[in-house]
């Protein structure tokens, strides 16, 4: 401290004043401490789950006034759910800034319309925009229905409107949106999963029989070693990534993580490895080799519980790059996958060898194709230095003993790739290899995104599904015997449980939740009123056709497509060819605003766009009841704690709004194949406002008929009209109707299961049975047989989560096989695969290979790929030629971009929140120390990044977490381009990252390739350096009140009285 | 752990002594930087209880936003990267007031009561009696107190007593994802700091340790640092911080003299009153913050 004569004097002269008060006897009453009001004395808690991701912490929300009748409720704080298994009280820095998102000064209050041409929102009634919306539909829907195809094939498809529906939604709202959507032949249905995890869901189904996370989030803390690769749990999941910092506390465990930054999670790691983004698999395929000639694997778990000894028919090949059935001719499905599989005995079983010698049995073909995957391999592809490679392999190989587990964490860093699935399917392979699957600790743990992205996925809301992973038909599958035959898998070994061989059932009932008494035996339970698919009409064919005008209408429900679809030119482009959008979302987001001049940022001429957008306001999670299923499969219901601002209303009600509209529509005027739409089954009580515990009786199930017990018919299992214990109950023949076979279970005569709290967790395992619902059947770690040996007993004492005790299969968690099926017998743990195994090779199950292959991203620093030079990147991926021509090449883009999420922001989402935008309140980008000194750029100044398809400017932030890489033998850069800014909300207006981004994705599931394409960095001089603005505040938009049909307008006296005299 | 009145051990600026019969339970928060992630829910959490907004200012170049503590911001995560035999590290500290035993501010400040120690080792601001003179500032070894553009009082953690004084943890405890942050008594925050120094020395971190420094009477918010060596490497954590000598100045010759000389004047103007009367000018009155 330094004290100056002013300030002495300064200090003698306050302490004259201070002291003397004292000394005169003021002090005692004037210094009468007391500290703040504690401020939620008597407020109301309502328990709610994190709306944000996946790990979907608990919360409670604290509101205003004890719910009398004449205190409105209003949330005045929120925390975090102590008794939350897995969050434990602890909210992340979004989870904990929830409070300024439910009162975000951008939340939609009232239904607005843009017209055509127009600048600015009109303020209209709910009841014109529905009219509006519902007219629209049908007309467009009426013109361009498809009930038949060129062959003549009923098809009953309506592909002239597009709907992404919203991964944030209930369990409630996206049961009934399908149901709806369906009904009205909407192919063209997606969701976030598509630009998300849906990578995971086939690659993980592939290897296990189930897409979906492994174990729990608790469990993780049983994990000895943990591998975060492909993902950044700490930032994009940091209350899930407690278990793993538990596991390092409690547990030893040592924390691995490769990525091409260091990252927050890296930064409480033992130990970082950098690796080129896009160059996984080269490094896993290393991984296995390693394993292999080493030894390394749980020889008895491989051997039992793999396909490790079936042999591949003969053939199979894979030469220079390609798989066999290669036909570069045909753009849709590049591979004839026949050869792609086992050879068959007489009884149509595959065949096996036990010795593991057969050349052609899996271990020995994966050994092969592994050879090439030296470490100097690695390098070469890589940039990772063989040493540091070599240390994670033995860290890895280290849980190849049945005592030691290995898990592994990813994310997008995976699912971001044209090669996304194959990126999983080599850890699935790994811990395949390792004996880690089914194990408490071990898996390979899929965090999903959003908080019900699983859920959506688990309801089929993506082109080509039904709820329960259930397939829609294609339009040769005519018949409904055809398509369920098809369906209807077959053990490929003697004894297999074989699960999907229910397929029936799930259909049938599925049908009847949707149909009721219209769905009959007699018309084939209405399967010609599900739309059939050409070709999967995913999202990026969906913005594909809208840029070429094929696509009238939009509904966006909860989804930002403007900013999340790569190529931000493209997708503006076919908005602007809409006729009509319809938005759905408690916040003012950017795709309703696409056509709305925002300077650079948006650089529009709305007088040019001729597109009408239908604003709908919608309530936010705190103002709704209703089920989210986390990363880990668990259904959470949630409590309404307050109303929703202005005149939001539920999506449940705008969508059932807009149905009942359409089906009056249709009974007033007939038009395009009315029967879905007028038999749908609505037996709500209030048909305007179906309640979410109605939707979700209807989902779990119900016996249409008294249902008797199959074994002994003279005994009644359930009554007419009751809840269904879970899928085991469904029948084909009509008597049950079961709205998600998956979930089933979640709402029974018991009542309703997905809102159990008790946390308590017996066995330690991080299980905690009786907390939520989880799908299936109230399973925690899936394939949890595989946790014992052949002979029944736990591999590894300590992890011990079932075991066989001479009857039936007994533990803390539900078995994840028949219960009372004896070991020794020949069925075998993976009851989803017909194969009764874990799959090592994939088979004929993706569209790019039975084995994973290093490609190289399309955009490549390479050039080239070193494996074999005429197939550089997945051979398998669908690119559309005009996007083809937008990929740049390394000579005029010489660096390696790839794109990330951070923990103080939500994607776009969190923009609009005022805490969390001064904790990040502006774009930046990581660039490594030494590309900045290479082009003089310091820290904190402005840099422009392009690539060939556009232009973003930001801070740049130097660092030495961006190490340069020597990859094929010269140094490679790479930048790191957080996703979040946009030009709405509170933060500092910022370009979409995807302007960058390349139109294109992985090749099962089309997944965009977010994470590795080039780029060119810029110092900005002049004028452009400025730091970002602040966004203008919403413009308030006008009331009116909705009588016509016509475009409203100002009248001229409002205008006048508005200081705007133009006419 | 309820606080009231009666459960204050110190007041800045007054010489009576508050009443000493009742000693609480030491509480301290242990910040564990090897666990920490830096995803700033500390500071979202503090900003949301506590009801303030901090402003939408601009990237410098760095994860670090605000760039310092503010009035708004009372905690702030400080990110430093730092290389050492090759192997990259990334320095997460959560800055903020760490409730000295010996709290620098309290002994700088003028106004009686304004600043406050619990006997359970919070030193708490009251920021009606503040007047602004931003001694606590000059008198924090750690530079944690702000002044508020608005009002011009002192602002700066609580450790959030309002909960605290309910038997609540602090906000920011609560919602730290991967527990680096810990709350209970402070004999309990030590056992559990040396659980974990055990942890990072079998990790290879020979210089573990916890970081209470004796300076300032040990701290109710603590470190747990992997290189307690060198705690400046943690964005300038003091290594050995104490109390500025011009605070105990104050303190020790100032203050009483102050006193005396008040007492002198005020006796002055007594006997100048009852010997001659009252004085006709006023201009004295306004040098009185009362």
């Amino acid at each position: 401290m330094q004290v100056n004569r002013r300030q002495f004097f300064k200090l003698s002269a306050t302490s004259i004043g201070a002291s003397s008060l004292a000394a005169l006897g003021f002090s005692p009453e004037a210094a009468v401490a007391d500290v703040r009001t504690f401020k939620l004395t008597r407020t109301t808690e309502t328990r709610n789950t994190c709306p944000y991701c996946s790990v979907a912490c608990g919360l409670i929300m604290y509101s205003l006034g004890d719910k009398a009748k004449n205190a409105k409720a209003e949330i005045i704080h929120i925390e975090g759910d102590p008794d939350h298994p897995v969050s434990r009280g602890s909210l992340c820095p979004k989870g904990s800034g929830l409070l300024s998102f439910v009162h975000s000064k951008t939340r939609l209050r009232y239904p607005e319309y843009r017209a055509p041409g127009s600048r600015e929102w009109q303020r209209v009634s709910w009841d014109w925009a529905l009219e509006q919306v519902a007219r629209r539909m049908k007309d467009d829907r009426d013109a361009n229905f498809i009930a038949k195809n060129d062959q003549g094939q009923t098809v009953n498809r309506w592909n002239s409107l597009g709907f992404l529906a919203a991964s944030a939604a209930s369990n409630e709202t996206g049961y009934l949106t399908n149901k709806i959507a369906r009904a009205l032949g909407i192919v063209m249905i997606d969701s976030q999963a598509r630009i998300c995890h849906a990578p995971s869901v086939a690659a993980l189904a592939t290897s296990f029989g189930r897409g979906a996370m492994t174990n729990t989030w608790m469990n993780i803390q049983h994990a000895d070693v943990i591998i975060a690769m492909g993902g950044n749990p700490a930032e994009a999941h940091p209350v899930g990534f407690k278990w793993a910092v538990e596991a390092k506390a409690r547990n030893k465990a040592k924390l691995i993580v490769v990525d091409p930054r260091f990252t927050r999670t890296a930064a409480v790691a033992d130990l970082y490895v950098p690796i080129r983004a896009g160059s996984d698999i080269a490094f896993l395929n290393g991984v296995i080799r390693y394993l292999l000639e080493k030894g390394a694997i749980n020889r008895p778990y491989v051997k039992a519980y793999t396909n490790a000894a079936f042999i591949v028919r003969e053939d199979f090949r894979f030469e220079d790059g390609l798989f066999s059935g290669y036909d570069a001719n045909n753009p849709e499905v590049r591979y004839d996958r026949t050869t792609w599989t086992y050879e068959l005995d007489d009884q149509g079983f595959a065949k096996v060898d036990d010795t593991l010698q057969h050349p052609r049995c899996v271990i020995n073909l994966l050994k092969h194709h592994v050879d090439r995957y030296t470490p100097e391999q690695m390098h070469e592809l890589c940039g990772t230095p063989i040493e540091a490679f070599l240390k994670v392999c033995e860290l890895i190989a280290s849980t190849a003993t049945p005592e030691r587990v290995l898990t592994s964490l990813y994310a997008l860093g995976w699912t971001h790739h044209s090669v996304g699935v194959q990126n999983i399917r080599v850890m699935a392979m790994i811990q395949l290899l390792l004996g880690n699957i089914g194990l408490s600790g071990g898996g390979v743990n899929a965090l999903r995104g959003h908080s019900n992205i699983q859920g959506l996925s688990d309801l089929g809301l993506l082109t080509d599904m039904l709820p329960g992973y259930m397939t829609l038909p294609r339009d040769q599958e005519t018949n409904r015997a055809g398509y369920l035959a098809k369906r209807t898998l077959k053990p490929l070994r003697p004894g297999q449980f074989s699960y999907w061989s229910n397929f029936p059932k799930f259909h049938t009932s599925l049908m009847k939740a949707w149909y009721g008494e219209a769905a009959t035996a007699d018309n084939d339970f209405a399967y010609d009123w599900l739309p059939k698919l050409d070709k999967p009409y995913d999202s990026l064919r969906l913005f594909d056709l809208m840029a070429e005008g094929k696509v009238n209408g939009f509904i966006c429900q909860g989804f930002n497509p403007l900013a999340s679809y790569p190529d931000k030119n493209k997708v503006r482009g076919g908005m602007t060819k809409l006729k009509f959008m319809v938005v759905m979302d408690p916040l003012a987001t950017e795709t309703s605003e696409f056509w709305q001049n925002h300077g650079e940022h948006n650089d529009v001429n709305p007088a040019d766009i001729q597109t009408e957008v239908f604003r709908l306001p919608t309530t936010c999670f705190a103002e709704e009841d209703g089920s989210l299923v986390n990363s880990s499969r668990w259904l959470q219901w949630h409590w309404k704690g307050a109303e929703p601002p202005g005149e939001a209303k539920t999506d449940i009600e705008i969508m059932s709004d807009l149905f009942l509209r359409l089906r009056e529509l249709y009974e007033k005027e007939g038009g395009a194949f009315h029967e879905p739409i007028q038999h749908l089954h609505w037996p709500y009580h209030d048909p305007h406002d179906p309640k979410p515990d109605e939707l979700a009786r209807e989902y779990n199930g119900q016996a249409l008929t008294d249902l008797a017990d199959p074994d002994d018919a003279g005994k009644l299992l359930f009554k007419k009209g009751q809840q269904l214990p879970g899928f085991a109950l469904l029948r084909d023949d009509g008597s049950t109707a079961c709205g998600n076979w998956i979930f089933s279970g979640a709402w029974t005569e018991a009542g309703n299961q997905m809102a159990r709290r008790d946390p308590s967790d017996p066995s330690g395992q991080g299980i905690s049975p009786g907390w939520a619902w989880a799908w299936p059947a109230n399973r925690r770690i899936l394939y949890n047989r595989a946790s014992c040996d052949p002979a029944g007993q736990p591999w590894d004492p300590k992890r011990r989560i079932l075991e066989w005790d001479g009857q039936r299969w007994n533990g803390c968690d539900v078995p994840d096989f028949k219960i009372d099926q004896a070991p020794g017998s020949d069925m075998l743990p993976f009851i989803m695969n017909a194969e009764g195994v874990g799959r090592l090779f994939g088979a004929d199950k993706l569209a790019d290979g039975p084995f994973p292959e290093h490609y190289e991203p399309f955009e490549t620093p390479l050039g080239g790929n070193p494996l074999h030079p005429k197939v550089i990147s997945n051979p398998a991926a669908r690119v559309f030629d005009k996007d083809r021509a937008m990929l740049g090449d390394s000579d005029e883009f010489p660096i390696v971009a790839t794109t990330y999420r951070i923990t103080e922001l939500f994607n776009t989402w969190t923009n609009h929140v005022r805490i969390n935008a001064s904790l990040q309140p502006e774009q930046f980008v990581e660039i490594g120390e030494a590309l900045a000194k290479e082009l003089g750029i310091a820290n904190g100044e402005i840099v422009q990044v392009r690539s060939k398809r556009g232009h973003i400017r930001a801070v740049a932030v130097v660092t030495r977490r961006l190490p340069v890489l020597t990859v094929a033998g010269k140094p490679l850069h790479q930048i790191g381009i957080p996703v979040h800014w946009g030009f709405m909300g509170e933060t500092r207006k910022g370009f979409f990252c995807n302007n960058l981004t390349p139109y294109l994705g992985d090749a099962n599931t089309q997944t965009p390739e977010f994470k590795a394409f080039l780029v060119r960095v810029e110092k900005v001089t002049g004028l452009a350096a400025r730091h970002a603005e602040l966004p203008n505040p919403p413009a308030p938009s006008r009331r009116w009140d909705g009588k016509t049909g016509a475009t409203p307008k100002l009248s001229l006296l409002e205008r006048l009285l508005k200081g705007r005299t133009e006419v | 752990m309820s606080l009231q009145s009666l459960d204050i051990t110190r007041r800045s600026a007054t010489t009576t002594p508050p009443p000493q019969q009742r000693q609480q339970q030491e509480v301290a928060k242990l910040i564990d930087v090897t666990k920490c992630i830096g995803c700033k829910a500390c500071q979202s959490a503090c900003q949301e209880w506590n009801d303030l907004r901090e402003e939408v200012g601009i990237n410098e170049g760095s994860y670090q936003n605000p760039h310092d503590l503010t009035e708004n911001s009372w905690t702030l995560m400080r990110f430093a990267e730092h290389e050492q035999n090759g192997t990259l590290e990334w320095l997460i500290r959560k800055d903020g007031c760490m409730h000295c035993a010996d709290p620098g501010c309290l002994k700088a400040c003028p106004s009686p009561g304004a600043i406050i120690q619990y006997s359970n080792g919070i030193v708490d601001f009251q920021e009606e009696h503040c007047i602004g003179c931003g001694y606590c500032v000059a008198g924090c070894p750690f530079d944690v107190p702000r002044i508020s553009k608005k009002d011009s009082k002192a602002y700066k953690c609580t450790l959030c007593s309002d909960r605290v004084s309910v038997g609540l943890e602090p906000a920011c405890i609560k919602a730290c994802p991967t527990q680096a942050l810990v709350f209970g008594s402070k004999e309990d925050m030590i056992d559990h700091a040396n659980d974990r120094i055990a942890d990072l020395k079998e990790r290879g971190f020979d210089q573990a340790g916890l970081y209470d420094p004796a300076g300032v009477g040990g701290t109710h918010v603590m470190y747990v640092l992997h290189h307690a060596d060198q705690p400046q490497l943690y964005n300038d954590l003091p290594k050995e911080p104490t109390i500025s000598p011009t605070v105990g100045l104050w303190k020790g010759v100032l203050k009483p003299l102050a006193t005396a000389a008040m007492l002198f004047t005020a006796l002055a103007g007594f006997f100048h009153y009852v010997t001659i009367g009252p004085n006709d000018a006023e201009d004295n009155e306004e040098d009185h913050p009362a």
